[in-house]
């Protein structure tokens, strides 16, 4: 046991550890946003975010449980993984949303439903030709271009998204714009990959 | 991942690439998109006057596995009728491309896109033939 360990820290006496051993708890089984305590929407503080995720990731510490029964230390290790998987869904926009739907109890089925929007696949097609135009090319600048302009849908349906969730009920639609920003992501890690591919070159 | 010799021909060999003209009445469009993988995927088949499909072309921004299973669907539909095409199952797909199960999906999306086509071609007539 390390020096710092041994010296009786307030939080191993025994009321302290029974407390915090009910405060983890208290927070097994909750939903991402209920562990943070923060409301269910899309639109979300993530300074606020990030300061709770921390919080709690230095309360769950291996050290504190040190005096703590086998069972209380894999306790607070099950809520440091809770802890982290809640933070990386609500960080991401899409997986936010995602994860706002199935609270909702709607999937948003991106694995199995195919049918999009003619013009928005459309798009896709264009960009997809794009890329390997700029490809063929050796273009670094047109993929740059090409992938500000695939933020600049990202942010419209991040938009809608806010809209669609916190705004109005209408998660069939969230679900939808869900499944479009899947594939934007998917487009933009092509183009990430396509410019370091020309860099190295 | 090992490709089954059968998708490497049609990945290294696409049978029927390109495009159709998406105005002819005779021609039907299906397109349709794989969120997962962001997979896109467009097929259109022509039609004679008694129905049959006698031209299909697709063109498939994906993985080998995807651009397998539309340039496979493309042979099948020649000869054709609407019916027929429509009743084309993915896994009679995957089985011919021996598609390991992470690439299901893929088979699945083809299977959608004949439906699509069929499915824009038939209101495409049923537009005619109120006009």
């Amino acid at each position: 046991m390390s020096a710092a360990a041994a010296k009786a820290s307030p939080f191993e006496s025994a009321p302290l550890l029974r407390s915090r051993r009910l405060w983890i708890d208290s927070l097994m089984h909750k939903n991402h946003f209920e562990l943070f305590g923060l409301p269910e929407r899309f639109a979300i503080d993530l300074q606020a975010l990030d300061q709770l995720y921390r919080k709690i990731q230095g309360e769950v510490h291996p050290d504190r449980f040190a005096a703590g029964s086998s069972a209380e230390r894999l306790k607070s290790m099950q809520l440091a993984t809770a802890a982290n998987e809640a933070y990386q869904t609500l960080k991401n926009p899409t997986s936010r949303a995602r994860h706002l739907l199935q609270l909702k109890g709607v999937e948003t089925e991106e694995d199995s439903n195919t049918a999009m929007p003619a013009d928005f696949l459309m798009l896709q097609m264009e960009w997809r030709e794009a890329i390997e135009e700029a490809v063929a090319a050796s273009d670094i600048d047109a993929l740059d271009e090409l992938l500000s302009e695939t933020r600049k849908t990202t942010r419209q349906l991040q938009q809608q998204l806010h809209a669609q969730l916190d705004e109005a009920d209408a998660t069939l639609a969230a679900a939808e714009t869900v499944r479009k920003l899947s594939f934007i992501d998917k487009v933009q890690a092509d183009i990430g990959h396509a410019i370091s591919k020309l860099q190295d070159a | 991942m090992a490709y089954s010799d059968k998708v490497l021909d049609h990945y290294e060999n696409p049978r029927n690439v390109g495009s159709l003209d998406k105005n002819d009445p005779h021609v039907g469009t299906g397109m349709v998109g794989a969120p997962a993988c962001g997979d896109v995927m467009k097929l259109q088949i022509k039609v004679n006057d008694s129905g049959i499909i006698e031209d299909a072309k697709f063109k498939t921004y994906g993985c080998g596995s995807a651009i397998a299973s539309s340039s496979l669907v493309t042979e099948w539909l020649k000869g054709k009728s609407l019916d027929e095409a429509a009743q084309i199952k993915n896994s009679a797909i995957a089985e011919e491309l021996a598609l390991p199960p992470v690439k299901i999906h893929c088979s699945v999306l083809a299977e959608d896109a004949i439906k699509a086509a069929v499915a824009d071609l038939k209101s495409k007539q049923s537009d005619k033939e109120v006009a």
